[in-house]
């Protein structure tokens, strides 16, 4: 468990404040008057299925997507009109792995815009990549080329790139995505003691048991008719993670049972029947059950 | 013997083609780092057809010709940047429709204004024997201030070109900098005709910094290199056209072809017989996980 339950207390000024919003790209529309508040200090997990809108939600907080209706503020300061201090993370498919940077260069992007009219960095930008890289144990990685590490190692280094740029909120998308369970593990306490910390986060995931519950506070996101997504519920896990909100969100059956106070959802047993009508019927065939 | 070897240094045109040579050639090496990074291999070749369009809408307006192309390099480097802001259309499309556009502007005008003077052979093919102290004196600005502009904001330059949208994220005024790597760009293309000719700039913004990345996985060696390889390849290839008497801008791409034979060798040797901490360049990883299997590097964290 990586954090203390029960969830639910939530306390502290907003941080993130969206109000009525509908964006997409292009004059496609993603999102639909979604409503959201983001506190000081909260750990935030966006969750839903493929397409519902969960990284264009993390998006509109960066000022990076079309807004038709409502707004986004962070720290009080709307997205468009000024682009405030947010550490991002992006997913680890979306980097060319080819690309010729150490990992020191990486994590120094991060201060690329601070002593911005000198084409170095300052002895003390430099410490402080240093001592980032070391509390996320990647230090004496420094000098490797970004390719040759491991996936929680690849992970460490762009969350340490957002964390010299002294950010007052960190957006992650999907930052277990495509890491096996040890790094996932990793990743996930690592974020936890962030925000212990005080760091605000807010993160994208479609893993409900591994990474949601453990989750302090949680928002649904969920596809409408229409094809554009909406917050169906937010909450800590205790109240979101049900079986009735998790079938109107999937559109499928998710029974939901409780483990020391924490929901877990049971997979549906399902019957995989071979061609040709082998198996369903037990009539000389084999079948799996997937539970 | 070492008269011979020494001849070509005898004479002025010859040494003035040389400062030439070299200077173009570390320019190309040095922005064609960007150009292969940023995936868009074939705005050199598309670029270098396109400013052909303004070298001759100049003419026809008698304006300066350097100036002129100049400016209808840099509209069209724009101009592809902002057209692979729709997400539909990827660089190699926009740079396909920009450049054949005005590069078939060029042509028109030259079909309807018979009076045309130019040599647009030595545009095509080059004519490096033919630089002047002027061609000289304006490779030398466009050198200098590319390289400027590269190292003051070398930082910008980096994180825009490793992901231009994250960097975006992190406050880095991305359109600026895609504006400065268009100007420079289209400098680096117009001061390079008279030297390479349309037909071999591509080479030059290319093969350099693809012999570079062979020998080396760090962004600022890649840089160093690149340029070295493009000046040296930019001397060597005009001291050999001397001594076999053909078109010194094909040699100076051919040099840097063998160079880059050389590099894809090299970057095959065995690790320890390797420069500068190069290692062999695979495929980009598309699942990190299985990337990191490959080459782990446990800590104590993993």
């Amino acid at each position: 468990m990586l954090h203390p339950l029960p969830h639910g207390h939530r306390s502290g000024a907003p941080l993130v404040e969206i109000a009525g919003l509908s964006c997409g790209y292009e004059k496609q529309r993603v999102l639909q008057g979604v409503d959201l508040q983001v506190l000081r200090g909260d750990f935030v997990g966006l969750l839903g299925p493929s397409g519902s809108g969960k990284t264009t939600l993390l998006r509109s907080m960066l000022g990076a997507v079309d807004v038709y209706e409502g707004e986004v503020l962070v720290d009080g300061m709307g997205v468009s009109r000024k682009r405030p201090r947010i550490g991002y993370v992006p997913q680890l498919e979306t980097i060319d792995w080819n690309f010729p940077v150490t990992v020191r260069e990486v994590v120094m992007m991060g201060r690329t815009m601070e002593n911005r009219f000198f084409p170095w960095y300052r002895r003390e930008e430099k410490r402080l990549a240093d001592r980032m890289m070391e509390r996320l144990g990647i230090l004496q990685l420094g000098g490797r080329h970004i390719r040759e590490l491991s996936g929680g190692q690849q992970q460490r280094a762009f969350l340490a790139r957002a964390l010299v740029s002294s950010p007052s909120l960190l957006l992650l998308d999907e930052p277990t995505s495509g890491v096996d369970v040890k790094t996932r593990d990793d990743v996930m306490h690592l974020l936890h003691d962030l925000n212990h910390e005080g760091v605000t986060i807010v993160i994208t995931t479609h893993e409900i048991n591994a990474v949601a519950v453990h989750l302090p506070w949680l928002a649904l996101i969920v596809k409408s008719g229409d094809g554009t997504g909406r917050v169906l519920a937010e909450g800590p896990p205790s109240e979101v993670i049900t079986a009735e909100l998790l079938s109107q969100t999937y559109g499928a059956d998710m029974p939901v049972i409780h483990y020391e106070g924490m929901p877990i959802v049971a997979e549906s047993p399902h019957r995989y029947a071979r061609p040709g009508g082998r198996g369903e019927d037990g009539a000389g065939g084999h079948s799996h059950s997937h539970a | 013997m070492l008269e011979i070897l020494l001849e070509p240094f005898g004479y002025q045109f010859i040494l003035r083609g040389m400062a030439a040579a070299v200077l173009v050639g570390a320019l190309c090496g040095g922005i064609g780092v960007y150009i292969v990074l940023k995936r868009m291999a074939y705005i050199g070749h598309g670029l270098s057809h396109a400013v052909l369009g303004g070298a001759v809408v100049s003419f026809v307006m008698s304006f300066n010709f350097l100036v002129g192309a100049t400016v209808w390099g840099f509209v069209c480097a724009q101009l592809i940047t902002l057209t692979t802001k729709k997400r539909k259309i990827a660089y190699d499309a926009a740079i396909g429709v920009i450049t054949t556009a005005s590069f078939a502007v060029g042509i028109v005008l030259i079909s309807r204004y018979k009076s045309f003077t130019r040599d647009f052979e030595a545009a095509l093919f080059g004519n490096i024997l033919g630089v002047t102290a002027g061609d000289l004196a304006a490779v030398a600005v466009v050198c200098g201030l590319a390289a400027a502009a590269l190292f003051v904001a070398w930082k910008h330059f980096l994180f825009t070109t490793f992901d231009g949208e994250v960097a975006q994220f992190y406050g880095v005024p991305t359109g600026w900098v895609e504006a400065m790597f268009s100007l420079i760009l289209a400098g680096t293309i117009v001061v390079s005709l008279q030297v390479l000719g349309v037909l071999l700039i591509a080479g030059a913004t290319v093969i350099p910094p693809v012999s570079a990345r062979m020998l080396t996985d760090s962004f600022p060696r890649m840089l160093l290199l690149s340029t070295a390889i493009g000046a040296g390849c930019g001397f060597l290839g005009i001291y050999l056209s001397y001594f076999v008497d053909v078109s010194s801008g094909a040699t100076i791409v051919l040099v840097e072809a063998a160079v880059f034979a050389g590099a894809l060798g090299v970057s095959n040797w065995p690790s320890r017989l390797r420069i500068w901490g190069a290692r062999r360049v695979g495929r980009p990883a598309e699942d990190p996980g299985r990337a990191a299997a490959a080459q782990p590097v446990k800590t104590e964290g993993d």
